[in-house]
């Protein structure tokens, strides 16, 4: 029998989560009815939600009392999860304060849009924690279904009805696949414990039923994560979603799915490496190629970044498909510098508005290093690292996995990767040329408040001081706290 | 703390500023406001003076530095990013270069007075990419080194990009992706050593050995194993950059859409990555595989030297003839470079800096009339010697120098290059040297059909002379050219016992693993003739 107050303990960043986003949900529903309630209602949650966001970051932060399971092994706390907590949960509220100008311009300002980012990221946090194949669907599901709804928040567009109707069909989908894959790995280890199937791993010759398995897990995954070829569904709901969901989508789920992808693979499946290594590097592949190709013909920066997000999840999983603790740690470090990349860039998008509408078409940046230099040198800034170009960080990020991956013998992954970012770099390219060398066309206000110019700025200079190599910078700690919570995940 | 330590310590600080100084500088740069003429002008003094300033601390670098001694000095490392180190230091092969550098950009900015579009964002470009391209030659960390190799990218690609000519966009597309796919094989390369030598610091890469059996692939027959699979991806990049023959493709293009400034950094400095790169990479860690592929490198120096010259002959815009002039020019320093003899490797370094002096010399030159006229077609100019007396003595004294003849520095180092690719192989010197006189052809009916003659165009009737600025501009080139083309020991003590260090490591690698020089192709071709 565990100690209740412990587990409890263990999980007090989501009770404080679920607590507290059940406590808006009550409040919302008092105080809304009328027009001018319901806007009050919104605010009041936007506040609260971003508290508890960011409170449950410091409660997680805080966490001092080492790794450990709770719930007789459901979840693990250890510094793996809490790296990716963090991240997803600073993520979601930086994404939460920079969407409250766009639904104030198109008449959104509704509770509920706070009270289900804070849930989804709840789903997020025990995704990242989820230790077992049923808490891990929990996660899954808890946040899929939260982000179902927020896709369609804009209900009288049909183009965000579509692409939440679209993200939930393929979504069950995935969902169906994952837990096919769960049910062959729980009918052939005997357990749905990620230690108890690793036992069971360990001693026998691994059962074809098994590896079965691992394939429709990988798929449910590779689902989550947006990995080629499952990809279909990115794009559309990129574009149709509301654009602050969609600046939602990009990051915080990102993380969470990319360490829970980790974390399913690793710990249940250490012993056989070699099993699954080559799906997620033909994953990889596919995506980083996808990813760079299909990017290149597009006209509409949140479609392009669809694209770029399925490419760079597509680098990250480069890490993971090593199997190494250094793999992992590049993968971790991947992620935190893809989403603070895509909190700078979906900041400035979240800003580009003409005659009060959000504009989102390429063609609107033009000339723009004449109009607004200091925001086109940002912009230049964050496209560069995208696309990895030394010296700014993104390169580092892609650096550390490859070299993950030809330490680990798969140097034709590195080459791979090395042609896909040239490929890639095109397009990211394309959006600096359109920037500094196209005469201004049709202007584009750019809308924010401090929250926006803020993280925007905060992400362009972060891209080049994180490389100095002074104390203070030196990738402002990310690194160190990568390789300790890779260590955790595989000692 | 001791003296010794403590003079290191200063040491490296100077270092450090002379890299990070012209960076610092373009930090400062973004708090000007550009509003009027006046604040133009006070940018440009800005940018002239940190570049001045960054020349002046070098030369306290040339000072500190002693030739004789083994090994980098004015090391510094420091712990980055949590996996690499950060470590900067200079020896004999890579001072000339920082110095190069710093003693261009000046006359760069000097060159830059005339720009008015966007005059900070200009300033801003070149000053970032000073502190890039000194990182190259500085940089001990072979990360680090990539990082400042492949950095420069982004400020050239802006300064093409926005400064350029017409067809500006395409060449700075061009330059951009054509450099990053060759570097990229490179950096697939990089993270194999560090994965074999466990270290990612150059000192300790030049001290392993990498494995030189040669293996198959799937049938495919790979001479020199490992060593042969590294040469080749460092030689996709540095031949890109170089350029050599085949892929010199984006030179051209990028010369002639750049803006001078940028032809003069491009031609002067960025070219030499390349032969920088063969010399502190490819030779010293790959011996085996240089001295296998040495053959493939003659053959495409010798093709380089002797089809570019054809092909400048029949051009008709100046700069795309000095742009493949440029391109004859590098054949020379990589068939010096693995020729792997010290009047070659001397040769090869001495030609890269003297190719700084006068290519870029003579793109300023084709600046000053293309400001005048804005063409840079050779058939509209002619006669200009009768109303620019100046610019035709000073074009003459760097047409003489790119042609080579004795009393500039570009004879001694093609000379150089040349007997030490005679004792290498007879038979590519032989067809090299050509190349002489091909040079003399083109570079002689350029001057010929620009400067020489009658006055017949009615639209260069107004044409003024060279100003007091441009003089300036070329003044300390046609020194540079001149005092190394009389007393080239200058340069040459600089670097000449660090040339002789890399070919003793060379030369036992070599006996080591049991492998000859270099093939002789005259040999092999006398045997076939002897066999006919």
């Amino acid at each position: 029998m565990t100690d209740l107050y412990a587990d409890l303990g263990a999980v007090l960043p989501e009770i404080v989560l679920a607590l507290g986003a059940m406590l808006v949900l009550m409040i919302g529903v008092v105080q809304g009815g009328t027009k001018q309630g319901e806007e009050h209602a919104a605010r009041s949650a936007n506040v609260l939600c971003g508290a508890l966001l960011i409170g449950a970051a410091f409660l997680v932060w805080r966490d001092d009392a080492g790794a450990r399971e709770a719930f007789g092994g459901l979840l693990a706390i250890d510094a793996f999860a809490a790296f990716a907590k963090i991240l997803i949960l600073v993520g979601a509220a930086v994404m939460l304060a920079l969407g409250v100008d766009y639904l104030k311009r198109h008449d959104l300002m509704k509770f509920e849009y706070a009270v289900l980012l804070t849930f989804s990221a709840l789903g997020m946090c025990l995704m990242a924690s989820a230790n077992d194949l049923m808490t891990l669907y929990m996660g899954v599901e808890l946040q899929s279904l939260s982000l179902y709804v927020i896709a369609a928040f804009r209900r009288d567009s049909i183009r965000s009805t579509e692409a939440g109707l679209k993200y939930f069909v393929l979504g069950a989908l995935s969902s169906g696949l994952l837990l096919y894959g769960a049910s062959l790995i729980y009918g052939y280890s005997g357990s749905t414990n990620f230690a108890d199937i690793a036992k069971a791993v360990a001693v026998s010759e691994t059962p074809i039923g098994l590896l079965i398995g691992i394939a429709f897990l990988c798929a449910g995954l590779a689902f989550k994560i947006s990995a080629a070829p499952f990809h279909m569904w990115t794009p559309d709901v990129y574009e149709g979603a509301p654009a602050p969901v969609t600046a939602f989508f990009a990051t915080a789920p990102k993380v969470a799915a990319g360490a829970m992808f980790a974390r399913a693979m690793v710990e249940p499946f250490g012993a056989i490496t070699d099993q699954w290594s080559q799906i997620i590097a033909f994953l990889a592949v596919c995506s980083m190629f996808l990813g760079a190709f299909a990017g290149i013909g597009q006209s509409n920066i949140k479609r392009l970044m669809a694209y770029s997000s399925i490419s760079h999840m597509g680098f990250a999983l480069v890490g993971l498909a090593a199997g190494t603790r250094a793999g992992i740690e590049g993968m971790l470090v991947y992620l935190a510098i893809y989403l603070l990349m895509n909190i700078g860039v979906f900041a400035f998008i979240l800003m580009m508005t003409r005659d009060g509408a959000q504009v989102t078409r390429l063609a609107d940046l033009d000339g723009l290093a004449k109009t607004r230099p200091g925001y086109a040198l940002g912009v230049a800034a964050l496209m560069f690292s995208l696309a990895g170009i030394p010296p700014l960080w993104g390169f580092f990020a892609k650096y550390q996995v490859f070299q993950a991956a030809v330490d680990a013998d798969m140097a034709w992954l590195a080459v791979a990767g090395v042609i896909a970012s040239v490929i890639g770099a095109f397009y990211y390219l394309n959006i600096v040329r359109r920037m500094y060398f196209s005469e201004p066309g049709e202007p584009v206000h750019l809308a924010g408040g401090f929250a926006h110019r803020a993280a925007f700025a905060i992400a362009a200079v972060a891209m080049v001081a994180a490389v100095a190599p002074a104390p203070g910078f030196n990738g402002f700690g990310a690194p160190e706290a990568a390789a300790r919570a890779a260590e955790a995940l595989m000692p | 703390m001791d003296v010794v330590a403590d003079a290191a310590l200063v040491d490296y600080y100077w270092l450090r500023l002379t890299t990070f100084l012209p960076l610092g500088g373009a930090l400062l740069m973004l708090l000007f406001s550009e509003r009027s003429a006046g604040d133009q002008l006070s940018m440009k003094r800005f940018a002239l003076g940190v570049s001045l300033a960054t020349f002046l601390v070098s030369l306290v670098l040339l000072a500190k530095f002693d030739p004789s001694l083994d090994g980098f000095q004015m090391v510094e490392e420091t712990e980055w990013l949590g996996l690499l180190t950060f470590k900067l230091g200079v020896d004999g092969l890579s001072l000339p270069f920082v110095l190069l550098t710093t003693f261009l950009m000046p006359i760069v900015f000097l060159a830059s007075w005339g720009v008015e579009t966007r005059v900070k964002e200009y300033m801003i470009a070149f000053l970032i990419l000073e502190t890039l391209m000194i990182g190259v030659f500085v940089a001990l960390d072979i990360v680090l080194f990539y990082l400042f190799f492949e950095g420069g990218l982004i400020p050239m690609f802006l300064i093409i990009g926005i400064w350029g000519g017409k067809e500006r966009i395409y060449a700075a597309f061009k330059f951009f992706l054509y450099t990053l796919l060759g570097s990229l094989l490179m950096l697939v390369a990089m993270l194999y050593m560090i994965h074999v030598a466990g270290s990612s610091d150059i000192e300790q890469l030049l001290a392993h050995r990498f494995s030189s059996d040669p293996f198959s692939v799937a049938g495919l027959y790979i001479p020199a194993g490992i060593q042969g699979l590294l040469w080749l991806a460092f030689f996709a990049s540095f031949a890109v950059k170089m350029p050599m023959w085949p892929v010199h493709t984006w030179l051209p293009d990028a010369h002639v859409q750049a803006p001078t400034a940028g032809s003069v950094v491009l031609a002067a400095v960025l070219l030499k990555m390349g032969g920088y790169g063969f010399l502190r990479f490819s030779l010293p860690m790959f011996p085996v595989a240089s001295a296998t592929f040495a053959d493939l490198v003659f053959v495409l120096s010798v093709v380089a030297i002797v089809y570019t010259s054809l092909v400048a002959l029949m051009q008709e815009d100046i700069k795309k003839l000095i742009a493949y002039s440029s391109v004859a020019h590098m054949g020379y320093v990589t068939m010096g470079i693995f020729a792997a003899n010290q009047q070659g490797v001397d040769g090869a370094v001495f030609q890269m800096i003297s190719h700084g002096f006068i290519s870029g010399a003579l793109f300023l030159l084709v600046g000053v009339i293309y400001d005048r006229m804005h063409t840079r077609e050779i058939s509209f100019y002619g006669g200009l010697v009768n109303r620019m007396p100046v610019f035709a003595v000073v074009m003459l004294l760097f047409t003489m120098g790119n042609v080579g003849l004795p009393g500039t520095s570009g004879f001694v180092g093609e000379m150089l290059a040349l007997v030490g690719a005679f004792q290498a192989d007879s038979l590519v010197a032989l067809v090299a040297t050509t190349g002489v006189i091909l040079s003399a052809a083109y570079m002689l009916w350029l001057y010929w059909r620009v400067v020489l003659g009658a006055l017949e165009n009615p639209k260069l009737a107004d044409i003024k002379d060279m100003n007091a600025r441009e003089i300036a501009c070329v003044a300390p080139l046609a020194a540079g050219a001149l005092i190394l083309g009389v007393a080239p020991g200058y340069a040459l003590d600089l670097f000449q016992p660090a040339v002789e260090r890399l070919l003793e490591g060379y030369d036992a690698a070599l006996a080591a693993a049991g492998v000859e020089h270099a093939i002789q192709l005259s040999a092999a071709a006398a045997d076939l003739l002897g066999a006919k």
